[in-house]
């Protein structure tokens, strides 16, 4: 009993992490330029595709991951460059329709470039199971929570103690009290694009070992990220960590107690949930109510 | 200049009837029918999106829910297909309805999110469901038999499919210059002021969300017993996309944009076949684009250009 | 028995106590007129009694009948309505189809009858046009008739917002500073249109910065100075009021 729970768990903080990172990502971007970028997803699938795909051309492991992190990075700010920066102020379903064909874009380059098989990237440090109360634990799963946790630290500490980062939450709280202070506000929506672009990534690289890749798995793990995001209230940045995690968590219990096939469904029932009786979600998310 | 609005609805007459007479082949008939069908979701999608100014990201889900109550009911219960078309859309009706209400109480985003997750939720629940729907395979839909007659040639189609067209480009047009019609243009354009005038922002919302998704499960069925077969690709999330889409590049707020929307988009796989393995990118790059430098959409942007209102 | 009746009104956005404790009544077919520096709560008190924000505390009052925490939509049905600060115009349709939505309660507003083309509703709509256009020329308005919204400029928008407003056929009207951004001859103008408007015998309530124009207008007069009522009555008194002096001379010190 208590093995087949501790197992349904770890699996689930697993991949809650790699939402979580997807959650973290929609945040940033939503605070800095209220757009919710559908093609978050496809980040992740890029970030795990580069991988496998570099490591199977020869590169050393760590020269692999951080190319297949700035790469990612790099597409994140063309987007926004070319197709977020033209349209300011535009009308939600206009921005939202664009990340869409941002989206529609990587994944299609994606399979023309790499095909469309799916593909696998081997664990960081060996595939020997580690038995706690009977469930089993993959070591993968300690580098996706580990690292994991560690860029949470680091982005609150970016967040709460360097310029830079504090310069990016007043552009959220007030873009224009920010701009009359003298932040350059076109660079807050540069670097989170950037940043945004490269957590996706990094959740895609940490969970491919587990889950394995393929050019069309961005989807459904952005909008995944995207329900996490919801549920730890949108633009709430702890409140994504936890969001994440829960989706995740909620996600692997379904899956193993009720019903499997619905394993998929399940994030969506809990976003219209969340909708129905806590709209704000868990942290209370920035209002959008001002009249 | 507010009676021409109509004369617009007379040449989408004329056109199709010269349509299926100057068509050199079935291919070209079977992809007209098909426009016409999209043409018809769009109107009622861009009420909502364009007019009303709120969007739908499921609206396949809906097409679903009409498609599986033609194939599922006729099958399984030997319902007749009018009457399971008619219990599809009393369906759908009522689950918008049921979504609808708490989420138009909110503002912003929510929305998209609700009828992001409803439509996933009815796609998947359309894939497992294998005993009653076929599961990832689909399933064949029983021909639409009415009054005694049985729809089973493309050219019988086309003339059902054109009638359906052409009268719901006149009631859009009604609706639109009508008191109901200006409420939800109002609402779109200022939520407080219409407040304030007496419009009940969540029940015009809601209603207009309601009718779209009744538009749409509709049009599902028609498509069901038109192909004669459903699959859950009906209820994809990119269905969904595709769909808005049409609304988007044909021109927001716009009747005829809905019709240039669907028949562009219609086509348009066709004319991506010859990029074989890059049609996706073509057209996420054709959403980008157009978007960005268009944002008012073809026709708007076009009738602003020749100095005309609509 | 007074109009309006307004009782220990009290609204807090978290700690801000935007207004507190304010009482006033306002008697059928006056001029009523709200003054105070900025940030005073004037804006404040108008969404409150008219729907847009609900009261922390306090009571408000319509022929006697109690209609805080009432939402707009339901306010309207009484007859009250409104003009916004900041224009509240829709953008996205003509002129005079923001005049029509202001006639939105006594139409047939069934959807599927609208669809379907009843008869006799486009006849309706064509004498509405007409109502809405005649309202357009007693705001001063008749060349814009079928200008879209967002063609028009700052002053004409001001005043088709009092139209819309009328349209309502409205018995207390609220309009909220009417006259800012206008240049002087446009001032006038909207100082007798609001003239016209209490003659025709609607309650008009005023926010409204020139005080040439209020005390023009004012059959009486409140005075807020941070959300507070400061002072109250005729403009004779409000003038000689020291109190009210000192606000003034301390805000505009």
């Amino acid at each position: 009993m208590l093995a087949q729970f501790l197992q349904f768990l770890f699996s689930g903080i697993t991949v809650g992490a790699t939402y979580a990172l997807a959650a973290l990502g929609f945040t940033l971007i939503y605070n800095a330029s209220n757009v919710i970028n559908f093609a978050q997803g496809e980040f992740i699938m890029l970030g795990g595709m580069l991988a496998v795909f570099f490591t199977q051309a020869g590169l050393p492991l760590p020269v692999a991951l951080v190319l297949a992190i700035l790469i990612p990075a790099i597409v994140g700010v063309i987007i926004e460059k070319l197709a977020i920066e033209p349209v300011k102020g535009a009308e939600t379903v206009t921005l939202i329709i664009i990340t869409i064909g941002a989206s529609l874009v990587i994944r299609g380059l994606t399979a023309v470039i790499f095909g469309k098989n799916t593909h696998s990237l081997p664990a960081f440090s060996g595939e020997t199971p580690i038995d706690i109360l009977g469930a089993t634990l993959m070591p993968q799963s300690l580098w996706v929570l580990g690292i994991t946790a560690l860029v949470v630290v680091v982005l609150w500490y970016y967040f709460n103690r360097t310029l830079q980062g504090k310069a990016m939450l007043a552009t959220s709280y007030n873009r224009l009290a920010a701009e009359l202070v003298g932040i350059n506000t076109g660079w807050v929506l540069f670097m989170s694009f950037a940043m945004s672009a490269a957590l996706g990534a990094l959740g895609g690289i940490l969970i491919t070992p587990i889950t394995l890749t393929s050019y069309d798995v961005g989807i459904m793990l952005g909008l995944k990220g995207f329900v996490a995001a919801v549920l730890g209230g949108l633009g709430n940045g702890l409140g994504a960590v936890v969001g994440g995690l829960l989706v995740g968590i909620l996600e692997a219990m379904g899956a193993g107690y009720i019903s499997s096939a619905y394993k998929d469904a399940i994030p969506f029932v809990l976003i219209l949930f969340i909708l129905f009786f806590m709209p704000r979600g868990l942290f209370g998310g920035k209002s959008t109510d001002r009249v | 200049m507010k009676k021409s609005v109509y004369n617009g609805l007379y040449v989408v007459i004329a056109i199709l009837l010269v349509l299926p007479f100057v068509m050199p082949n079935s291919f070209y008939l079977d992809l007209a029918v098909r426009m016409a069908i999209n043409a018809v979701i769009v109107l009622g999608l861009n009420l909502l999106i364009g007019f009303a100014g709120q969007i739908s990201l499921g609206h396949a889900g809906f097409l679903g829910i009409g498609a599986y109550a033609s194939a599922v009911l006729p099958t399984h219960f030997g319902w007749h297909p009018l009457l399971a078309m008619g219990a599809g859309a009393v369906a759908t009706g009522i689950l918008a309805a049921v979504v609808a209400r708490p989420i138009f109480k909110l503002k912003g985003n929510y929305l998209a999110m609700a009828t992001l997750g409803l439509g996933i939720i009815i796609s998947i629940a359309l894939r497992n469901e294998a005993q009653w729907t076929g599961g990832p395979d689909g399933m064949p839909v029983p021909a639409m038999g009415l009054f005694g007659f049985e729809l089973s040639n493309d050219k019988q189609w086309y003339w059902v499919v054109a009638l359906l067209l052409s009268v719901s480009v006149w009631a859009s047009l009604n609706l639109i210059d009508s008191p109901f019609g200006r409420a939800l243009r109002a609402l779109h354009g200022s939520e407080v002021a219409s407040q304030v005038v007496g419009v009940d922002v969540v029940r015009y919302k809601v209603a207009i969300f309601v009718l779209s998704a009744v538009f749409a499960s509709l049009m599902g069925s028609v498509t069901a017993h038109y192909v004669g077969f459903v699959s859950p690709n009906f209820a994809d999330f990119f269905h969904s996309i595709e769909l808005v889409t049409m609304v988007v590049i044909g021109g927001m707020a716009s009747v005829y944009g809905s019709l240039v929307g669907a028949v562009l988009l219609t086509a348009l796989p066709q004319a991506l076949a010859t990029f074989e393995g890059w049609e996706t990118v073509v057209f996420g790059a054709i959403l980008m684009l157009s978007m960005i430098f268009l944002p008012k959409g073809l026709v708007p942007t076009l009738a602003a250009k020749f100095g005309k209102g609509e | 028995m007074s109009m309006l009746e307004v009782k220990d009104l009290s609204i807090h956005f978290g700690g801000v106590k935007a207004v507190q404790n304010v009482s006033f009544n306002i008697d059928s077919g006056i001029v009523y007129s709200v003054i105070g520096p900025n940030g005073a709560g004037k804006t404040t008190l108008f969404n409150l009694i008219t729907g847009v924000y609900k009261p922390t505390t306090g009571e408000i009052r319509l022929d006697g009948e109690a209609i805080h925490g009432k939402s707009p939509n339901e306010l309207a049905t009484r007859g009250v309505a409104r003009t916004f600060q900041n224009l509240q115009i829709c953008m996205n349709m003509s002129a005079v189809e923001n005049v029509m939505v202001g006639a939105h309660l006594r139409l047939d507003r069934n959807l599927v009858k609208a669809a379907l083309r009843f008869p006799g509703l486009k006849k309706r709509d064509r004498e509405l046009r007409a109502e809405a256009a005649e309202l357009m020329a007693f705001v001063g308005l008749e060349q814009y008739v079928e200008t879209r919204a967002d063609a028009m400029s700052y002053g004409a928008l001001k005043r088709l917002e009092i139209a819309r407003a009328l349209a309502m056929k409205p018995r207390l009207i609220f309009l909220d500073e009417p006259a800012a951004g206008l240049n002087p001859k446009e001032t006038i103008e909207v100082d007798h249109l609001i003239r016209k408007i209490a003659d025709a015998g609607v309650t008009v309530v005023l926010v409204e910065h020139d005080m040439k124009m209020v005390m023009n207008l004012s059959d009486r007069i409140l005075v807020l100075d941070y959300g507070k009522k400061l002072a109250e009555g005729t403009g004779e008194e409000i003038r000689k009021n020291p109190d009210v002096i000192a606000a003034y001379l301390g805000a505009h010190a």
